[in-house]
C-alpha cells in the first residue's frame, strides 16, 4: 500500500496533534492534512486546515468522505489524570475513539490506515510483572485506576475495529513515558520539583521517550506500512535514583512504603496534582520491550538516559529562557487569509520559523 | 484508592514457585533470532543495566560480605566448575534452604571466583520481594530478578546470561531441620520448559552446608499473620537477635557440586516444549541426580563444620 496522501489528524489543539501536523507538513508528498478538535490549535500551522468539532462521528464521517481521507490519525488519548476529570478523560479516550472509529466505518469509507496513539499504562504497574512487557503480553491484573480501565478500552474497540475491517492497516503506538523541553507530563513536573520525591525503600525501573521520536513515530506510522501494536519507548531502562541523578536533582524518599495511595489522597486535597497512576509506578515501574518497533524500521533519536540528560538540560536552561518566547493565538480569519488568498504567495516558505520536526523526514 | 498490593499487607497468595501460572504470557519465540540485534546497546555512561544490576553495589557487597562468607565463614569447596558453559545461554538448577538462603550468593560468588571465564549469575528471586520496602531497592542491584517465565527466557534466550533457579521455591526455604538434603516437590517442570524453549543448556547443582547454616527448627504462624512476612521461622538467631538475626549463619562447611550440564537442544529444543511427559522427565530426572549426589556428598562428610 501506498504512503498516506490525505491525512485527518484528531486532536489538533493537543500537544501530539499539533506536533503531528506541523511534522507532516513537511513531507511533499502528503496533499492535505486536515486537523479536527473541540477546541482551536495552539500551536502555529502553515497548511493544516483545522476544522472546529467535537467527538461527533456523523460530522467527522463526512469530513472523512468529502476530503477522502486515507489516513486517519488519532493523538486525542488523555494518558495523564490530572489534566482532566475523570469523566472527561473516559468520554475522550472511550466514546471518542469509538466515534473516531464509527466515522472511518462503512464499506464506501476511504479511509485505508489507522493510527492509534495509546500508552504503556495499557500494561499497568503491578509486583508481579515481567521486567520488560511485549506487545503479546496482557496486563496480570484487572486495571487499578479510571485511566487505565479508559486505555483498556479504547484499545480493545481498536482491536476490534483492525478485526472487522481486514483491509485497514491499523498501528497501535503504545507510548512509554514522555520526556522533553516542550511536553508536559507527569514525569516531567516531577523532575522539575527541587527535590525529586520518591517512595521509601523503592527504586522503581522506568523507561523514557522523547517527544521528538513520538512525533517521528506517529510519522514512520503514517508513511509505512506497519500494522500492528507497538510499544514506543527509548532503549534503556534506568532506575528512578539514576534519572533523578541524570537531570541532576536530589532524590526526597519520603512517601511511605505502605498506604502511598492513603497519603496520596489529602495531599491531592491540598491542591497537589498527584496522578493515581504514578501510585503504583513510583512503587513497581515497568520496562517493555521495543524491539518489534525496531524491527518494524523505526530508529530512535534518544535512548531513555538521553532523555533524561536533555531534559536536565532543559531545566537548567529554562530560568534563563523564562518569558522569551511569545504566545500563539489562533485566529481564523488570518488562518484562512493565508490559506487561501489569491494575493499570498505560497510554497517559498520563510514565513515561519523552524518549528517542523528538527530531523529529515525519515525514510524517503 | 487503590489496594496497596504488597506482601505484608496481608495474605496474599505469592506467586507458584517459579511462576508457570504465567506462562501463557510468554512471548512467542520469534523464529529468527535477529531480534537479539535489536537489543539496546550498552551505554557505557550508565553504572546500572536494564534489569537494575548495579556493578557497583554487587562490587562493593562481593569483596565484604559475600568475601567473608565465602572465605572464611563457609570455607566453600568447590567441584566441576567447568560444567558451567563459558559462552551462551544455561540456566542453572540447585537446591534450596535456610531462612534467608546464603545458597544463591554463594554459587554466584563460586563461579565468579573458580571458573576459568567469571560470568554474571542473576538470581530468580520470587515476585513478593518487589513488595517489600528496602529488598525491591536491593535485590535488583545485586543481580536478583522476579521469576517471571518471560524474564527468564529473554535473559537465557535474548541475553544469553546465566540464571539460577530453585525450583523447590519457597518449599525448600520453609523446611525445617528434620527434613535436611530431602528435595521438595520441583514445582511443575516450568524451569525444564524454560530452558526448552530457550534452547540453554541445564546445569544441575549440589549445596551441601546451607541447611545447617540456617537450620529452622519450628514455625510460628500467628506471629507470620502479626507481621506479615512470608513466614516466621524459629531458627538458632532468629528472632532472638532481631531483624538482623536473619544473617546469622552458622559456620557450616559449604560444598558446592556442579553436575554435567543436560542439552536442551538434543531434547528437541523449543518445539517439545509442549511434550508435558517430556518435561515431567526431564524434571524428575535432574532432582533424582542432585538428591543422588546430595545423598553422596553428605555421606562422605565426616563433619558438619568442617567437612
Amino acid at each position: 500500500m501506498s504512503s498516506a496522501r490525505r491525512i485527518l489528524v484528531t486532536g489538533l489543539s493537543t500537544y501530539w496533534g499539533a506536533r503531528l501536523a506541523q511534522a507532516l507538513e513537511g513531507f511533499e508528498q502528503i496533499e492535505t492534512i486536515i486537523g479536527v478538535d473541540s477546541q482551536e490549535p495552539r500551536h502555529e500551522l502553515e497548511r493544516t486546515e483545522f476544522v472546529k468539532v467535537s467527538n461527533q462521528h456523523s460530522l467527522i464521517q463526512r469530513i472523512v468522505r468529502a476530503a477522502e481521507i486515507d489516513t486517519v490519525i488519532d493523538t486525542r488519548m488523555v494518558v495523564n489524570s490530572v489534566t482532566t476529570s475523570p469523566r472527561n478523560a473516559h468520554e475522550n479516550n472511550v466514546i471518542g475513539t469509538m466515534n473516531i472509529l464509527a466515522a472511518c466505518t462503512g464499506s464506501d469509507s476511504p479511509v485505508r490506515r489507522f493510527i492509534f496513539k495509546s500508552s504503556t499504562s495499557y500494561y499497568g504497574s503491578e509486583q508481579d510483572d515481567p521486567a520488560f512487557f511485549t506487545e503479546r503480553m496482557k496486563r496480570p491484573h484487572r486495571p487499578a485506576t479510571m485511566l487505565e480501565r479508559d486505555i483498556v478500552e479504547a484499545e480493545e474497540a481498536v482491536a476490534d475495529y483492525s478485526e472487522k475491517h481486514p483491509d485497514v492497516t491499523v498501528t497501535v503506538l503504545r507510548c512509554a513515558n514522555v520526556l522533553g523541553p516542550d511536553v508536559e507530563t507527569n514525569f516531567t513536573r516531577m523532575f522539575s520539583l527541587p527535590l525529586v520525591p520518591m517512595v521509601l525503600g523503592f527504586d522503581p525501573r522506568l523507561q523514557f521517550v522523547h517527544e521528538d521520536d513520538i512525533v517521528h513515530a506517529l510519522e514512520h506510522a503514517a508513511l509505512n506500512d506497519v500494522p500492528g501494536v507497538f510499544n514506543v519507548a527509548a532503549d534503556g531502562v534506568l532506575a528512578l535514583s539514576e534519572a533523578i541523578d541524570l537531570v541532576g536533582k536530589r532524590p526526597l524518599p519520603a512517601l511511605p512504603p505502605f498506604g502511598t495511595g492513603l497519603v496520596f489522597a489529602p495531599l491531592r486535597r491540598l491542591g497537589l496534582r498527584i496522578p493515581v497512576e504514578t501510585t503504583n509506578l513510583l512503587r513497581f515501574g515497568r520496562g517493555v520491550d521495543n524491539r518489534a518497533f525496531k524491527a518494524a524500521g523505526f530508529s530512535y533519536g534518544y535512548t531513555s538516559r538521553e532523555t533524561v540528560a536533555k531534559l536536565g538540560e532543559h531545566l537548567r536552561l529554562e530560568p534563563v529562557m523564562r518569558g522569551h518566547e511569545e504566545r500563539y493565538h489562533y485566529e481564523r480569519e488570518v488562518e484562512d487569509f493565508l490559506r487561501w488568498s489569491p494575493h499570498v504567495r505560497r510554497g517559498q516558505g520563510g514565513e515561519r520559523e523552524g518549528v517542523a520536526a528538527d530531523r529529515e523526514p525519515l525514510g524517503f | 484508592m487503590t489496594p496497596d498490593r504488597t506482601s505484608l499487607s496481608g495474605g496474599r497468595e505469592p506467586a507458584s514457585d517459579d511462576g508457570e501460572e504465567a506462562a501463557a504470557q510468554l512471548p512467542e519465540r520469534r523464529a529468527d533470532a535477529g531480534m537479539r540485534d535489536l537489543l539496546p546497546a550498552i551505554e557505557p555512561e550508565r553504572r546500572l543495566n536494564d534489569w537494575g544490576r548495579s556493578e557497583r553495589v554487587e562490587g562493593a557487597i562481593d569483596r565484604t560480605l559475600y568475601e567473608f562468607f565465602y572465605r572464611y565463614w563457609f570455607r566453600v569447596e568447590v567441584e566441576g566448575v567447568e560444567n558451567v558453559p563459558a559462552d551462551g545461554g544455561a540456566l542453572l538448577v540447585s537446591n534450596h534452604s535456610g531462612a534467608l538462603p546464603p545458597d544463591a550468593a554463594m554459587i554466584a560468588k563460586a563461579i565468579r571466583e573458580e571458573h576459568s571465564s567469571p560470568r554474571p549469575l542473576y538470581l530468580t528471586v520470587e515476585h513478593f520481594f518487589k513488595g517489600y520496602p528496602g529488598f525491591s531497592m536491593l535485590i535488583p542491584k545485586i543481580g536478583g530478578v522476579a521469576a517471571h517465565p518471560a524474564n527468564v527466557h529473554r535473559l537465557l534466550f535474548d541475553e544469553r546470561q546465566l540464571v539460577l533457579v530453585f525450583p523447590e521455591g519457597r518449599k525448600g526455604t520453609e523446611k525445617l531441620y528434620k527434613d535436611r538434603y530431602r528435595l521438595r516437590r520441583f514445582g511443575r517442570g516450568g524451569f525444564v520448559e524454560a530452558a526448552m524453549r530457550a534452547e540453554a543448556k541445564l546445569v544441575p547443582i549440589c549445596v551441601v552446608g546451607a541447611e545447617e547454616a540456617q537450620p529452622i527448627f519450628a514455625h510460628v504462624n500467628f506471629l507470620q499473620k502479626m507481621t506479615g512476612l512470608i513466614y516466621f521461622p524459629i531458627t538458632p538467631t532468629f528472632p532472638w537477635l532481631g531483624p538482623l538475626g536473619m544473617l546469622g549463619y552458622l559456620p557450616a562447611k559449604f560444598k558446592i557440586r556442579f553436575l554435567e550440564p543436560i542439552d536442551t537442544v538434543e531434547l528437541g529444543g523449543a518445539e517439545a516444549v509442549h511434550d508435558k511427559a517430556l518435561v515431567q522427565t526431564v524434571s524428575q530426572e535432574i532432582r533424582a541426580r542432585i538428591q543422588e549426589n546430595l545423598h553422596e556428598m553428605v555421606g562422605k562428610r565426616k563433619s558438619v563444620w568442617l567437612g
